[in-house]
């Protein structure tokens, strides 16, 4: 492991659906503060990962951890891993182990969010109720579970103000601002996207992880998602895990790459080197790596 | 998919149309109208015919296929050509205007309604107005407005929920005659006993989807239903329980003793001031349900039922323990029908499991539908028309001096209830109110339509 | 012993009218996804038809074998419940097809609220009995002075199950219609697009679902020869119990299912109490439902997230 800090180690991850090996023996790491990208030809497996890494399916075999605060809490991990626990708390971070979690506590207190393939929003509901759903933890806490809300209390509605402020500094963000009574089945789609990476962030993620968020987007829409995730990056501190077949979009923000293929880690590392892995090529072409040349020559790459 | 509107009359089509209409007609009808299996005087089963009435039957049938084919259809293909108007007409002006002034007024009529009924009817024929059709009304109100926080905010379809009504009105009469306490103290017991059950209830269920939920949820109806017939010891089975103690006026009970309400407020005893005092109580449950449900809906826990129903998925990414959500939804409906169970036992002095069939959750089940989009306003219109309907039924006496003696409008009742619950879905399947009204708003709130609020996957 | 292999072979008789009616929930549910509350209600309204139907034949026509009789019954009912059942699609279903859930529910309960309340009022509130009808028997065993017998209704209603299952079972998977109801119940609007009638392929298997009701009627009528118009309801809940049980999909499931609910029924009501032998099925579904939502044939659902 380099010296980057390690936010996410996922290691010897495994996921069969009865006799389908989904994703085969997966190892790989993600570093805290940069977007790595995980790519690969359709059914490779990405989304099974993510939805391993978030709770929605229980591996079958591997560890995923997940790391907050100071690097020295991955000293423990097998300590953890042994005593069976969830996490650890510790006062200089903490430590969890994802595949034991449920989805909501993934969210809730791993603090990692997500966005789906096909978008997720509540349609039938508006822009501003959107993003005050993806607050509801602090305010169910500060409506004393419902109590002082139901009673008036002052100090709900207070919550309730902070909650919406802080959705409408994110709807400036995303340029929805206007849009905020209206219903989000009724945006643009382009707009439903960035709608959805404002919602994941309105819970206070520490890991961001975002399931081809530049699906459908034209090269506008894609290059300003790019702007918006490196902003998200630069403002929140924050780790991005992103899904993406868009290469203008993953070779041109992200930190690390992992390429799979039919559940296979085929290639790890920078942009750059995994650009011109022969593997990754012949993958995205579907031909065996020794024809990749050959290939290559006849298409004229 | 349909063609085209047509507006041409085709009188050749339409009549073909209209034979193949009475042909099936006649296919539909021939076994179970045009034969009638009666019992004669040996006993035995004999056939008779009723050719007549089968007659008539497909001569209606095909009949209104002509009337439709000729008048109606093309009426409707003009209007659906005509250009919408630039500008809203004034009948739709008056009719937002009063949309707008509908709650206010509803909240009003109801609260003085007995004042009027007295008014036009006197004592002796006010009381069965205010009770058969205002306390009546006033109970699936309550009712729809308890099951609306579950199928219409939380979209999970319960089909059992009658259960819960039973177990307010059975905790209710047990508690009463057999220790002695009051109706004002055990109205929140039977609330919490029936929030209770519903938690347990639930419990193993609420991970099942829709339509399954639906089925269990029926089942468990039925099951507490053949519990209370056959626990005859506990229960009475079908006998029921009598007895049950009536509510008093803060301790003054209203009989015609002279303790009784009449004698202690100076005025001459009439069955009336129970059931005025009966009404008015009913009214106030009614109105902390609506109350309570409208703070909810506006807090994380109301918001959450509506994301529930909206995308759970998307809910649990969101870090929300949609179990508990579910589970919350559902003890908070059994809690409203657990207060309304407890009051119909002791506006009736006598309960029995025939008062708790599949019948009562699927009314109750179409009023909340028939409402529509989680509406309060719409749950209570659709109540009124359903069971002021079925009620009104019962009434038309006035059908005898058509149809003869031997007619007895009592039994056409359910015939129209279900034909009518048909209609209606076919006609309004997302019920009467058709737009929903956000929660919270950041300048102004604006009615959502029908077609982007999802029904649930319960 | 002799009493268990009796209600044994009472018990396989009863969860064979069970498995008929139950194919009828399980083809209607996978092909439009909706629970048919009226399905039950359609079952009591072909024994009425088949009531009139025999004593029309009997009584008035005078046709004396009573095999005879019945198989013209049989073909009789079918033929006009399934009117019934395609005019209650046509009316109360078709409009409600789309996204809609709760819709189609609603109107399917209402349905059966109508036709239950519309038998009741057509041919009145009471039980209708005719006297009992081939009661020959063919005597088992005997033993502690209790004949075990099996009865030529018995056996017949066992041959003509197992034959529809089979003649139905190889429909759906051998067929063109078959295949045209595995493409609507996968995905309609593709199987349209592809030029699959959907209307036609739905109507159709309305029609199955009435036919074999309509059996399980006759069956039904022939061995118990008493029907009221409230026998709809709980039989018809059994028999989706029995269905769900099977595996909602699978036609042999819902045969299966059926067989289980009629033995388990029967051996309650036997061993334990008759009163609350309605419990037992319902807690059946319930355990069932909680435990094994696939049924026992059916495929498990995974979610796709």
């Amino acid at each position: 492991m380099s010296d980057r800090r390690t936010v996410l180690s996922v290691e010897h991850l495994t996921m069969r659906f009865g006799g389908l090996v989904a994703v085969d023996d997966l190892s790989f790491t993600a570093a805290h503060g940069e977007i790595t990208a995980l790519i690969g030809p359709n059914g490779a497996g990405k989304t099974t990962v993510f939805n391993c890494i978030t709770g929605f399916y229980k591996p079958s075999e591997g560890r995923i951890a997940l790391a907050h605060g100071d690097a020295k809490i991955w000293e423990a991990l097998d300590d953890v891993t042994e005593s069976g626990a969830r996490r650890l708390l510790r006062g200089d971070g903490a430590l969890y182990l994802l595949e034991r979690m449920p989805e909501y506590l993934v969210t809730r207190q791993a603090r990692v969010a997500r966005t789906f393939q096909n978008i997720r929003l509540f349609p039938g509901m508006t822009v501003l109720e959107n993003l005050l759903v993806a607050q509801h933890n602090p305010l169910m806490l500060a409506s004393g579970y419902t109590l002082f809300g139901v009673l008036g209390l002052p100090s709900y509605a207070a919550a309730e103000r902070a909650a919406i402020e802080k959705a409408r500094q994110w709807l400036e963000r995303i340029g929805l601002v206007d849009r905020a009574d209206r219903p989000a089945g009724a945006l643009p789609y382009g707009a439903q996207r960035r709608l959805e990476v404002a919602r994941a962030m309105c819970t206070d993620p520490l890991l961001l992880c975002l399931d081809e968020p530049a699906a459908g987007l034209n090269p506008r829409e894609s290059h300003e998602l790019n702007d918006l995730l490196l902003a998200i990056r630069a403002d929140y501190g924050i780790s991005i895990l992103l899904i993406e077949h868009d290469m203008s979009v993953v070779m041109k923000i992200s930190d690390h790459i992992v390429v799979l293929d039919y559940g296979v880690k085929i290639a790890d590392g920078a942009p750059q080197q995994v650009r011109d892995d022969p593997r990754v090529v012949a993958a995205y072409l579907g031909v065996a790596d020794e024809e990749v040349a050959r290939v290559e020559a006849e298409v004229g790459l | 998919m349909s063609a085209a509107p047509n507006t041409r009359i085709d009188v050749a089509r339409a009549l073909r149309d209209a034979a193949w209409t009475a042909l099936l007609a006649f296919g539909l009808f021939l076994p179970l109208i045009g034969f009638l299996t009666v019992q004669n005087l040996n006993n035995t089963l004999i056939l008779e015919t009723r050719f007549g009435l089968l007659a008539t039957f497909v001569a209606i049938t095909a009949l209104g296929r002509l009337a439709y084919e000729l008048v109606i259809a093309p009426m409707r293909a003009r209007a659906a050509l005509r250009p919408a108007p630039a500008k809203p007409s004034r009948l739709r002006l008056l009719m937002a205007m009063l949309g707008r002034g509908f709650t206010p007024f509803g909240i009003g009529f109801i609260v003085v309604y007995p004042v009027i009924v007295l008014t036009i009817n006197g004592t002796g024929g006010a009381v069965k107005w205010i009770d058969n059709f205002g306390i009546q009304i006033m109970i699936y109100v309550m009712l729809g407005w308890g099951l609306n926080i579950v199928v219409g905010l939380a979209g999970l379809l319960d089909l059992g929920y009658v259960a819960f009504y039973a177990v307010g009105a059975y905790s209710y009469a047990l508690l009463a005659k057999n220790f002695g306490l009051t109706f004002w103290m055990l109205l929140p017991l039977s609330g919490i006993l029936a929030a209770f059950w519903g938690i347990l209830l639930g419990f193993p269920v609420l991970r099942l989807r829709g339509d399954y939920l639906a089925i269990v949820t029926l089942a468990f109806g039925e099951i507490i239903r053949l519990v209370l017939i056959n626990w005859v010891p506990v229960t009475n089975g079908y006998a029921g329980i009598s007895g049950v103690p009536r509510p008093t006026f803060f301790g003054i009970p209203f009989n015609a003793s002279d303790e009784g309400f009449a004698a202690v407020f100076g005025l001459e005893f009439t069955p009336l001031y129970r059931t005025i005092f009966l009404y008015y109580v009913i009214l106030a449950l009614a109105l902390v349900t609506a109350f309570v449900t409208l703070r909810l809906r506006r807090l994380p826990v109301g918001r959450a039922w509506e994301a529930l129903r909206e995308d759970e998925i998307a809910c649990r990414a969101l870090g929300i323990n949609t179990t508990n959500t579910k589970l919350t939804a559902f003890a908070m409906g059994a809690m409203f029908a657990g207060f309304a169970g407890s009051f119909f036992a002791a506006r009736q002095g006598f309960i029995s499991p025939e008062s708790f069939t599949f019948l009562e959750s699927a009314t109750i089940v179409a009023i909340v539908v028939l409402g529509g989009m989680g509406s309060m306003v719409g749950v209570a219109v659709a109540a009124i028309v359903v069971i002021g309907g079925t009620e009104i039924m019962r009434d038309l006496d006035f059908l005898k001096q058509i149809f003869g003696d031997t007619f007895d409008p009592t039994q056409y009742r359910m015939l129209f209830f279900g034909l009518g619950m048909v209609l209606i879905m076919v006609w309004r399947p997302r019920g009467f109110v058709e737009t929903r009204q956000p929660s919270v708003a950041l300048k102004e709130r604006m009615a959502i339509s029908a077609d982007l609020v999802k029904e649930g996957r319960g | 012993m002799e009493v268990f292999v009796q209600q044994l072979i009472n018990g396989i008789t009863l969860g064979s009218i069970y498995g008929l009616i139950a194919i009828g929930y399980t083809m209607v549910y996978g092909i439009i996804g909706m629970v048919n509350f009226a399905h039950g209600d359609v079952f009591m309204v072909s024994v009425f038809i088949a009531l009139v139907a025999l004593m029309i034949l009997t009584s008035w026509l005078g046709v004396a074998p009573i095999a005879l009789a019945l198989l013209i019954v049989l073909i009789v009912s079918m033929v006009f419940t399934s009117i019934v059942n395609w005019t209650i699609e046509r009316v109360a279903y078709r409009p409600l097809r789309g996204s809609f859930r709760l819709a189609p529910l609603i109107s399917a309960i209402g349905m059966s609220i109508f036709l239950s309340n519309f038998v009741q009022v057509a041919q009145g509130p009471r039980n209708k009995s005719i006297p009992p009808m081939l009661n020959d028997v063919i005597v088992l065993m005997s033993g502690n002075g209790y004949d075990v017998t099996v009865s030529y209704k018995q056996i017949a209603i066992w041959l003509t199950t197992a034959v529809l299952l089979t003649v139905f079972a190889l429909l759906v998977a051998r067929t063109s219609l078959g295949r045209a109801q595995r493409a609507c119940e996968q995905d309609q609007k593709m199987a349209a697009l592809l030029g699959v009638d959907v209307d036609r392929t739905i109507s159709i298997t309305f029609v199955i679902a009435a036919a074999l009701a309509a059996v399980a009627g006759t069956m039904y009528l022939m061995y118990y020869g008493v029907v009221s118009f409230y026998d709809g309801f709980v039989p018809g809940i059994k028999a989706f119990t029995a269905a769900v049980l099977g595996g909602i999909g699978s036609l042999p499931g819902a045969v299966l299912g059926g067989l289980l609910i009629g033995l388990i029924e029967t051996m309650w009501s036997a061993y334990f109490s008759i009163d609350y032998k309605d419990v037992a099925a319902f807690c059946v579904l319930v355990i069932t439902l909680i435990f094994l939502p696939q049924g026992l044939l059916g495929r498990p659902d995974v979610e796709k997230v």
